[in-house]
C-alpha cells in the first residue's frame, strides 16, 4: 500500500507540473503580445517583450556640432552641447563604428590633430580643436544608452484613431449582432419542428441539416455574391447579414434540435390536450427552457462571425471605411509587417471582446460542444 | 453611429418580422381550418400537415438558397470558362491535375491532415488527463482553451510575432529565435524555411484547436464508469496501462469526432495561410489558392470553382459518416 502511495504522491507531482508546462505553453504566446502592446515602440524593436521590465540597451549615433556651432575659448576652438534625449542614460560611447562603446562616461578620448572629446554622464559633450573646426557635418559620436522600462496606452490611442480600428470596431459590432440573433429565431422554429412535429420528410431533412454542417463556406462565395449582385443586394450589410444567417442555421438548427429533443415529453403532450396551439407551446413551453441551448449557440455564432474574415471579405466592400477588424488586422499585418506595437494593440482591440466573452460564458460554450455539435470556418 | 442604428433597426426588424411571419401563418392556418365546429377533426388534421413547413419554411429557404444552391453553382461553374460564359467540360480539373501550385496545395494539405488533427488530439488527450487530476484543473482548462476564442487573424498576429526575425547580431525580438539565438544557432526566417514553415504554420492551428479537443476528450474521460477504473487498478493495472489500454479504448468513438472535427477544419484552413505566408514559400493550401483565383487578379471563376468542388470532395466522405452516425442515433 505505502508503494501505491508513493508512486502517487510523485506522479501528483509529475501531472501538476505536466499542466503547468501545458497553461504555460499556450498562454505565453497570447500573453506576449499583450505586454508588447503596452510598450514603447523603441524597445520593443531593441528587446524581447520578455525583457519588457529591464532597462533596455540601444545603441546609436549622433552628429555633433558643425563648425557653425563653434566657439573659441583663449587657445581653444570648441564644440559643446548634449547628446542624450530624456530618459536615456548614457552608459558607454565611442568615436568609430568599429568600437562604439571604447569610453566611459567621463572619459577623454584625444583624437587626430590635437582634437580631443569628452561625454560627460549627462549627456554633455566637449569637443576641443587647436585649430578651427571647418565641417559642414559634426562628426559622429556612437552611443550605447540604457532607457528605463517604459509603458504606454498610447499604442492603443494610435491604432483606434489613425490606424481606423475604432471604425472597425463599430463595423464589427453592425455584422455581429444581427447576425447572430436574426439565425436563432429562424433556427428555434425548425428546431421545435423537427423535433416535436410528426410530417413526412422530417427524418431527410434532419440528414440534410447534418450534411450542410460541413459544407465549405468557399463553395457559397461566387455564387451568392452573384445572387446578391442579381437581386440588387450588392456588397453591404444587408448581404452579410443573411449570408451568416445562412451559413449559421445548420449548426443552429442542429444544436436547438438535439436539445429541444431531449426536453420531456409529458409537458408538451399535457399542454396539447389541454388545448395549446403549437405556437403557444413554443413561445410559453419551448423557448424559455430551451435558454442553455440558444446560449450555447449564440456564443458560436458571436464568436465565428466576430473572428471571420473571409466572409466579411468578399460581402463587404473593400474600402478603409467599411472593413471589419479581422480586416483591418490583415491590411496592417500586409502594410505594416515590423510595426509591432501597432500590430500588438490592434490584436488585441479585436480578440478583447471575443476573450470576455468567452470568459463570462464558458459554461454554456463547453455545454454547447458537448452537445456534439461543432463547426469550423 | 448611423449604422449601429442601422443594425439596431434591423435587429428590431428582423425579429418583428420573424414572429410575424410565424405568428401570422399560424393564424392564418387556423382560420381557414378552425379547430372547432361541424369538421373541426378533419380540419386540425389538415392544419397539421401544413403546420410543420410554416415552422421550418425560412429555415428551407434560407438552406437551400445558402447552401445548397452554391454547390450545385460551383459545380456548374467549375465546368465553365473564367467569366462562366463557354462550357469547357473537364478543362478545369485536367488544367488542376497539371498546375505545380495545385500540386503543392494538395501536398500541404494531406500534410496538415496528418499532423494537426493528430497533434491536436494528442495534446488534448493530455490536457484533459493532466487536468482532470489537479485542484486547479478548470483554470487550466480554460487558459488552454482560451485560443479558441482568439479569431485565425489574431493568432496570426500572435504566432507571426513568435517567428518574429532579426538580422544575426541584432537583438531578437521573436521568442522561437531568441531561443534559437541562445543555444548558438543563427537566427532563422522561421516562415521561409522550405518544407518546415508548413509546421510553423500548423502550430498555430494546432494552438487553437487543442482546447475543443482537451474540452470533448475530459468529458468522455469523466464518463467512463467508475467500476471499469476501479477494477482495474485491483488487478494491479499501473497509471500507464490504465491510461491506453483502459480509458482509451472506451473512448475511442470521442476520439473519432474529434478527429473528424478537426479534419473539416484543416481542410477548410484559410486565415491563417492567408495572413501569415499567404501561400508564399510553399505553404499554399487549397482555399487559399481558391481564393487567389477568384479574387486576385484577373479572376477566374471556373478554374476557381474547380478547387472549391476539390475541397468538397474532400469533405464528403466525412459529411456520409457523420449523416450515418446521426441516423443511427435517432432510431
Amino acid at each position: 500500500m505505502s508503494a501505491i502511495a508513493g508512486t502517487k504522491a510523485r506522479l501528483v507531482w509529475v501531472v501538476n507540473l505536466a499542466a503547468l508546462a501545458l497553461v504555460l505553453l499556450w498562454t505565453i504566446p497570447t500573453f506576449g503580445l499583450l505586454v508588447s502592446s503596452f510598450r514603447d515602440r523603441d524597445q520593443i524593436a531593441n528587446s524581447g517583450w520578455w525583457r519588457a521590465s529591464m532597462s533596455s540597451e540601444a545603441t546609436s549615433f549622433v552628429r555633433a556640432g558643425t563648425a557653425a556651432d563653434q566657439a573659441q575659448e583663449g587657445e581653444l576652438w570648441v564644440t559643446a552641447g548634449n547628446v542624450l534625449t530624456e530618459g536615456q542614460n548614457l552608459s558607454a560611447w565611442g568615436t568609430n563604428s568599429r568600437d562604439p562603446a571604447a569610453y566611459a562616461p567621463g572619459d577623454v578620448a584625444e583624437l587626430k590633430d590635437g582634437q580631443a572629446l569628452s561625454v560627460a554622464e549627462d549627456g554633455t559633450y566637449r569637443l576641443t580643436s587647436p585649430t578651427e573646426f571647418t565641417d559642414q557635418r559634426g562628426m559622429r559620436i556612437f552611443l550605447t544608452t540604457t532607457a528605463p522600462p517604459k509603458f504606454t496606452t498610447g499604442n492603443y490611442a494610435r491604432v483606434i484613431g489613425a490606424e481606423g480600428l475604432g471604425q472597425a470596431f463599430i463595423n464589427t459590432f453592425t455584422v455581429t449582432i444581427p447576425a447572430t440573433i436574426i439565425p436563432i429565431l429562424i433556427a428555434a422554429f425548425a428546431a421545435y419542428a423537427l423535433a416535436w412535429m410528426e410530417f413526412p420528410g422530417r427524418a431527410l431533412l434532419i440528414a440534410g441539416v447534418v450534411g450542410l454542417l460541413v459544407v465549405p463556406l468557399q463553395l457559397a462565395l461566387i455564387p451568392l455574391l452573384k445572387f446578391h449582385n442579381e437581386i440588387g443586394l450588392g456588397k453591404g450589410y444587408m448581404g452579410i447579414w443573411l449570408a451568416h444567417t445562412g451559413f449559421g442555421l445548420p449548426l443552429a438548427i442542429y444544436l436547438l434540435r438535439n436539445y429541444m429533443v431531449g426536453l420531456p415529453r409529458e409537458i408538451i403532450e399535457s399542454a396539447r390536450v389541454d388545448g395549446a396551439t403549437e405556437f403557444q407551446i413554443f413561445r410559453r413551453i419551448i423557448l424559455p427552457l430551451s435558454f442553455p441551448a440558444l446560449a450555447s449557440f449564440a456564443i458560436f455564432q458571436f464568436l465565428w462571425v466576430w473572428n471571420d474574415l473571409l466572409v466579411a471579405t468578399v460581402f463587404l466592400g473593400n474600402r478603409k471605411e467599411q472593413l471589419v477588424m479581422t480586416g483591418v488586422l490583415r491590411e496592417l499585418l500586409g502594410s505594416r509587417g515590423g510595426d509591432w506595437e501597432i500590430l500588438a494593440a490592434s490584436a488585441f482591440i479585436s480578440i478583447a471582446v471575443p476573450l470576455i466573452v468567452f470568459f463570462a460564458m464558458q459554461k454554456y460554450l463547453v455545454r454547447g460542444l458537448l452537445a456534439g455539435s461543432v463547426k469550423g470556418g | 453611429m448611423e449604422q449601429l442604428l442601422f443594425a439596431g433597426g434591423t435587429i428590431v426588424a428582423g425579429v418583428f418580422g420573424c414572429v410575424a411571419w410565424f405568428w401570422g401563418s399560424n393564424w392564418v392556418l387556423d382560420g381557414l381550418y378552425p379547430p372547432r365546429g361541424v369538421d373541426a377533426g378533419r380540419n386540425i388534421l389538415r392544419a397539421n400537415m401544413i403546420r410543420p413547413w410554416l415552422f421550418i419554411g425560412p429555415a428551407v429557404l434560407f438552406l437551400s438558397l445558402y447552401l445548397v444552391y452554391p454547390v450545385v453553382n460551383s459545380a456548374w461553374r467549375s465546368l465553365l470558362d473564367a467569366d462562366s460564359r463557354a462550357f469547357v467540360g473537364l478543362d478545369n480539373y485536367r488544367w488542376l491535375m497539371g498546375d505545380v501550385k495545385f500540386r503543392e496545395s494538395i501536398f500541404n494539405n494531406m500534410l496538415w491532415l496528418l499532423v494537426v488533427p493528430a497533434a491536436s488530439t494528442f495534446f488534448g488527450l493530455l490536457a484533459a488527463q493532466v487536468t482532470d487530476r489537479i485542484r486547479w484543473g478548470n483554470a487550466a482548462k480554460s487558459f488552454i482553451f482560451m485560443p479558441m476564442a482568439i479569431s485565425f487573424v489574431g493568432a496570426g498576429v500572435i504566432w507571426k510575432f513568435i517567428y518574429d526575425y532579426r538580422a544575426e547580431g541584432q537583438e531578437q525580438i521573436g521568442l522561437l529565435n531568441a531561443i534559437w539565438t541562445s543555444l548558438g544557432h543563427p537566427p532563422e526566417t522561421w516562415l521561409t524555411l522550405p518544407f518546415w514553415n508548413n509546421f510553423f504554420l500548423m502550430a498555430v492551428l494546432i494552438w487553437i484547436q487543442t482546447g475543443f479537443a482537451m474540452v470533448i476528450l475530459s468529458a468522455a474521460l469523466r464518463g467512463i464508469p467508475e467500476e471499469t477504473i476501479e477494477a482495474a487498478i485491483l488487478d494491479g493495472a499501473n497509471p500507464w496501462q490504465l491510461f491506453f489500454k483502459i480509458k482509451v479504448p472506451q473512448i475511442w468513438g470521442t476520439i473519432a469526432v474529434v478527429w473528424t472535427t478537426i479534419t473539416i477544419v484543416v481542410l477548410k484552413v484559410f486565415d491563417i495561410v492567408f495572413v501569415m505566408t499567404n501561400g508564399q514559400w510553399g505553404t499554399q493550401v487549397l482555399a487559399n489558392l481558391m481564393y487567389d483565383w477568384m479574387f486576385r487578379g484577373a479572376p477566374d471563376y471556373g478554374r476557381g470553382s474547380a478547387i472549391a468542388i476539390v475541397i468538397m470532395a474532400l469533405v464528403t466522405p466525412i459529411m456520409i459518416w457523420n449523416i450515418r452516425n446521426a441516423r443511427r442515433e435517432m432510431l
